[in-house]
């Protein structure tokens, strides 16, 4: 579970990669693009499930950069 | 309320295993507790799982669990709040923390003012960030318990008079017994148990409320249109969208310079298994994103008005409202699994914040100011000392003041540790703040923060005007800006005249 010898190998930071992080800050910061109702799915409000998703987006987002620097 | 014994065995059983658990993880991966960054950091050795089950135990408390669905209960979307700050949380933990792991592994700092004593060569300045983890950790450990107690008071157990306090007392004894004992293994094995009740706990309620409901449109059907969406600002104002939005983007950059935080990330066995960590521990966002709708689904049930509910609520308030759901949907047994999935949730938090303040008083008050000879394993047995001591605190705070100063004191935490920012955060990147420049920079900051929320009856959000325009912001967030314009002014004028830059002992090649 621990010591795993490929976790102490260096990583090489992909600069245009790092920006994309940025993308999650002014998708939560911008709040009236997401204060509504409409489109519900399933019964739940845009509000709700809108950044529900975008828990999922952004580890997406956080882990495609980490592939692309492992 | 009458005593439930099904659920009462079911919860004592399990808090028997964890108790056990606690106390054999002292034999695991064995090593000298002597030493402080064994007892304290684990040996800077778990891997990226463990990291992950510790670092969610420790952030995602039983509290959170109780309190985000008790506020979108009791006033609606704002307190939905949390999901965009575990958001924004991680691409800053994949970033920033990565280079305080390597920088701390190199020269051995065990805290955040470890590091800023080294960077800056600044004892008043490490003094500083050392006191505001410790006042900011206090009321949090003391809020851990209060989870625990509104379960055993949901469960029939009297909670009130001695015999009332004596099972959170027996709790906390184990707690402090086997932290004692064990140091951060004992929580990071048992976090491994509360998230698996945790999971199960979560996903029965979002299968089995549903159901009996109608499904999720039936639950949202029955939130009153205010407390469904923010309301939308008056011109002139921010109103509730800058209070939502400032909420959540100062809590997230506050949460990880909690000494807890920084004890989760530098027992991490490399900077790699740090970042790993940024990509799935959002899976812990998405439970209480999920549970905080939670609260929704409570009101929908109506369990406000019911009758036999109406002692948890006038005792415990809004904080009862999930413990009520449970009881109301659950067959006994049930409910003490999740009852139990809640205690030991507050315990995992508990334990590792009294390891970080442990940490933080030895290092950086006992060996920097009062005992600087001391050994290794005197310096050991101090920090453990100061665990109990750190306990013993809190259940006294819990028992002798009412729970709003508990609420008030962690809602100063947040704005408190939020001016270590510069010193630790901007420190990982450069050196060109001057360190008496940062020290001023927190006191203005702590100081007009600590103001601003008296002045504001201990509401988190201040209405700021300027221009005819107001703004209503995060007390933490206005304040860690007014702390940086210090910081900067302050540096240009001091690097001119006394430039303390020579006082680095860290150099550039630490940090990857």
């Amino acid at each position: 579970m621990s010591d795993n010898p490929d976790d102490h190998k260096p990583m090489r930071p992909v600069m245009w990669a790092r920006a994309l992080l940025l993308v999650p800050f002014v998708a939560m910061l911008w709040v009236s693009s997401y204060n509504t109702a409409e489109p519900m799915i399933g019964g739940i409000p845009f509000f709700y499930w809108y950044q529900l998703a975008w828990i999922a987006i952004s580890a997406a987002l956080i882990g495609f950069v980490y592939w692309l620097e492992r | 309320m009458a005593l439930n014994i099904t659920a009462l065995i079911v919860f004592v059983a399990l808090f028997g295993l964890v108790t056990y658990m606690g106390f054999a993880a002292s034999r695991w991966k064995k090593a000298d507790l002597d030493q402080l960054h064994e007892w304290g950091l684990g040996g800077r050795r778990f891997g990226t799982l463990l990291i992950w089950f510790l670092i969610g135990g420790d952030l995602y408390t039983a509290y959170t669990f109780i309190a985000v669905p008790a506020g979108l209960f009791g006033a609606g979307a704002l307190f939905f709040f949390a999901v965009p700050y575990t958001i924004m949380v991680y691409p800053l933990v994949y970033l920033v923390f990565p280079r305080l792991w390597s920088v701390a592994h190199k020269h051995g700092y065990v805290t955040s003012a470890d590091f800023v004593r080294g960077r800056y060569g600044n004892k008043w300045l490490a003094l500083v960030v050392a006191l505001t983890g410790l006042l900011a950790t206090m009321p949090y450990i003391a809020l851990q318990l209060v989870g625990i107690q509104v379960v055993i008071g949901a469960m029939g157990v009297e909670t009130s008079g001695f015999f009332g306090d004596l099972p959170l007392i027996i709790a906390f004894v184990i707690l402090a017994a086997f932290t004692y004992s064990s140091g951060l293994r004992a929580p990071a094995m048992i976090a491994i148990v509360k998230d698996a009740l945790i999971y199960l706990t979560m996903f029965a309620i979002l299968i089995a409320v549903p159901m009996k409901l109608g499904g999720y449109g039936a639950i949202f059907a029955a939130i009153p249109a205010p407390k469904l969406l923010l309301a939308v600002p008056p011109a002139g104002t921010g109103g509730a969208f800058s209070a939502y939005a400032t909420l959540a983007f100062g809590s997230a950059l506050a949460l990880f310079l909690y000494p807890h935080s920084i004890t989760g990330v530098l027992s991490s066995s490399s900077a790699r298994v740090v970042r790993k960590n940024a990509a799935m521990l959002p899976a812990y966002s998405m439970l209480l994103g999920l549970l905080a709708l939670v609260g929704f689904m409570a009101v929908a049930l109506g369990v406000s008005s019911m009758p036999e509910f109406a002692e948890g609520f006038k005792r415990y308030s809004n904080n009862f409202s999930v413990p009520a759901l449970i009881l109301n949907v659950f067959p006994s047994w049930f409910v003490g699994v999740a009852f139990a999935a809640i205690a030991i949730g507050a315990l995992v938090p508990a334990a590792i914040m009294s390891i970080a303040t442990a940490n933080t008083y030895t290092r950086n008050i006992y060996k920097e100011f009062i005992n600087p000879g001391c050994t290794d394993a005197q310096e050991s047995q101090m920090a453990k000392y100061v665990s109990l001591v750190v306990k013993l605190g809190a259940l006294v705070f819990i028992f002798a003041v009412p729970f709003q100063y508990a609420l008030w004191l962690q809602l100063l935490g947040g704005v408190w540790i939020i001016q270590t920012l510069p010193s630790v955060i901007l420190g990982l990147y450069t050196r060109w703040l001057n360190g008496w420049a940062l020290f001023l920079g927190w006191a203005a900051g702590f100081g007009c923060g600590t103001y601003l929320v008296i002045l504001n009856g201990f509401g988190p959000v201040f209405p700021f005007k300027a221009f005819g325009f107001t703004l209503p912001c995060y007390i933490a967030l206005a304040m860690v800006v007014l702390n940086l314009v210090v910081s900067v002014v302050l540096s240009v004028v001091l690097n001119a005249v006394a430039s303390d830059r020579h006082k680095d002992a860290t150099v550039a090649t630490d940090y990857v």
